[in-house]
């Protein structure tokens, strides 16, 4: 019996998981596209079933998810499982790394890391799920070369964080400009960074592909982005 | 809770793994081999240098001076105390620096989050600001724990994948950028252990008193987990020394509890738009665990996700009446406040949520008078006397 026979423990019908199925070939395709990643032999050597990764794992423990589940069904080359991996439970990652404890060398957070790729770069509906409500910090790495700003902090955005949220925000200007290192008077940004710098960083995303990824999981934020870097590149008189 | 160190020594004096043990090899080689070979330039850790020892062995050379200092998004964006400590720590010293504009972020955290770019992409941004350091001939000094152990990870896979170089070498043409790896990838908390003496020898407050837990950053040693510091006085060389090796420098009692390996439940994607789980994990998993166990009077942690998830967690855990209160900072922030910065001015204590105070007041600072000086500089500002606080008027 196999994970994805319907009288296995782990199997999830793809409608109560909530997508689509697709025929077995795109599957095959999409795990081809992660086992092409060159990164994918450093990541992956075989699997004790040890469960040390578990017990290291942070989203084990709040989340129907197992990094040595990844791992297995990867060395395993589950088709179906990896597909419905990819479907759920690569979002639930946090990232960490703890998982590289492993006896073995495996790396399950990396090749978590590389499923999510193929999951943005395929468009799943896994990704845009996950990435709703995160456009704008998107938006802000590619477009200000910063991840996250001082006004960001804004109370209805973070209202677990304790009052404290709403002071910063209140004197937001003030306080940055009461900051003695000369490059962190700045609010939209985390510190200043030069104009010909953030164009180096728009050709890089231009050139490597990172840009075209976001058209498969939000096409309107993808537009506005490349409409903001080709019209300040195209200022300074550089042509993508 | 003691650490069965010799326990565990004891059981690692069985293994011999001889002289071909793959952990230990040194990237060095690999490193210079592709700068004769024409692959890169090798940015020298410039002089003077403090030796340290790494995980498996590996002497790391860490500079004291003449630091490129590579900013982070979460710091200088939200904890900005913390930035700003490092800088004054480093201006105290007197130790030169850059603080420079033409830096961008890693993106590591929008890569660990969201997956939208690709492993060219990162080893180009990456690339793009050790050119950009080179440059100005200053040491590029990481300042977040997750751009370290991401710029590390970046390093092995341009030493291992000739077809990555390729492809980030016509990048770097294209932005006119020379290929430029770092002898050494250092992270600010390893400058702080290396100084640790130098700043304790400028200590003007007493911590004897301060009991302090630490949560090492799961990016700084468990990525590329042998470039991490090591100490066989620390933990008995069980744990990475960070942090720890500063704090005991400085006096402080530091103590331990059952969850020091776990993640603080920063997960990237969850602190932006999915916080019930890291709030639960930070508050259940981590401070309740440290209050519960060691009851510290603060949490010492060394990167920016981590001051953000711990200390900013506790806000809704306590309205739950959880057994939370304990102030979270970095211990660039804590070795400051040895040395005598101002609690607001320098350490920025304001953007902190968990209740610092008493942990001031154990310190000897009056924080009430702290606050209200701070008060006054903000009037300057406000009457238009000053457009902008300096180094000269923070002490």
């Amino acid at each position: 019996m196999t994970v994805t026979d319907e009288r296995s423990a782990f199997y999830k019908n793809t409608k109560v998981a909530g997508f689509d199925d697709v025929p077995f070939e795109e599957k095959e395709r999409l795990f081809g596209l992660v086992k092409a990643d060159m990164r994918f032999p450093d990541y992956l050597y075989g699997c004790y079933e040890c469960g040390i990764c578990v017990a290291a794992c942070p989203s084990a423990r709040f989340y129907d998810f197992s990094p040595r589940r990844i791992a297995q069904a990867a060395a395993r080359e589950d088709i179906e499982l990896i597909y419905q991996q990819m479907q759920e439970d690569v979002w639930e990652c946090s990232q960490c790394f703890s998982c590289v404890r492993c006896p073995r060398g495996n790396n399950p957070g990396g090749i978590i890391t590389i499923l999510r790729e193929v999951a943005v770069n395929n468009g799943l509906a896994s990704a845009r799920e996950a990435l709703e409500g995160y456009s704008r910090i998107i938006y802000k790495i590619m477009s200000t070369g910063t991840q996250v700003s001082p006004d960001m902090l804004q109370p209805d955005a973070f209202p677990d964080w304790g009052p404290e949220v709403k002071d910063v925000s209140d004197n937001l200007d003030m306080w940055r400009r009461a900051l003695p290192p000369e490059t962190l008077h700045t609010t939209s940004t985390g510190w200043d960074v030069d104009e010909k710098t953030l164009l180096e960083l728009y050709l890089i995303w231009f050139h490597t592909g990172a840009l075209d990824m976001i058209s498969e999981v939000d096409e309107g934020l993808h537009m506005i982005l490349q409409e903001v870097m080709e019209e300040r590149l195209e200022d300074a008189g550089i042509e993508v | 809770m003691p650490i069965p160190v010799d326990a565990l020594l004891k059981k690692k004096e069985h293994f011999d793994r001889g002289e071909h043990d793959p952990r230990s090899e040194d990237f060095h080689h690999e490193l210079f081999k592709l700068e004769e070979q024409g692959e890169w330039i090798v940015h020298r850790a410039p002089d003077p240098i403090v030796p340290v020892e790494t995980k498996y062995g590996v002497i790391k050379k860490i500079p004291k001076a003449h630091l490129w200092h590579h900013k982070s998004c979460g710091q200088c964006g939200h904890i900005p105390g913390y930035s700003t400590s490092i800088f004054w720590v480093m201006r105290k010293l007197g130790y030169d620096y850059n603080d420079p504009r033409d830096q961008t972020s890693c993106t590591a955290w929008n890569y660990y989050a969201s997956a939208t770019s690709n492993a060219a992409a990162q080893a180009a941004v990456a690339m793009r600001n050790f050119a950009a350091a080179y440059e100005t001939g200053y040491f590029p000094l990481i300042h977040c724990g997750t751009s370290y152990g991401h710029y590390k990870e970046v390093r092995e896979e341009l030493m291992h994948h000739p077809e990555l170089r390729a492809q980030v070498r016509e990048i770097m043409g294209k932005l006119g950028k020379q290929m430029v790896m770092p002898e050494e990838i250092v992270h600010y908390s390893e400058w702080f252990y290396a100084m640790r003496h130098e700043i304790a020898a400028q200590q003007v407050r007493d911590f004897s008193g301060i009991a302090a837990t630490v949560h090492p950053a799961c990016h700084y040693y468990k990525l590329v987990e042998g470039d991490a510091i090591y100490d066989p006085d620390v933990y008995g060389g069980q744990r990475t020394a960070i942090v720890t090796g500063v704090a005991e420098a400085l006096g402080a009692e530091v103590r331990n509890y059952s969850t020091w390996f776990d993640c603080c439940g920063f997960g990237f994607r969850h602190i932006l738009v999915q916080r019930d789980f890291t709030r639960s994990f930070a508050t259940l998993r981590k401070i309740e665990r440290m209050k519960e166990e060691a009851d510290p009077d603060v949490v010492l942690t060394h990167d920016t996700g981590c001051v953000t998830t711990l200390d900013k967690s506790q806000f809704a855990a306590m309205a739950h009446g959880r057994n939370v209160g304990v102030p979270v900072m970095s211990e660039a922030q804590f070795a400051a406040l040895a040395m005598g910065a101002h609690p607001y001015k320098v350490c920025q204590l304001h953007w902190h949520s968990a209740d610092y105070r008493p942990l001031l007041e154990k310190m000897g600072i009056d924080w009430e008078a702290a606050w209200a000086e701070f008060q006054q500089d903000l009037k300057r500002l406000e009457s238009g006397e000053k457009q902008y606080l300096t180094w000269e008027d923070v002490g």
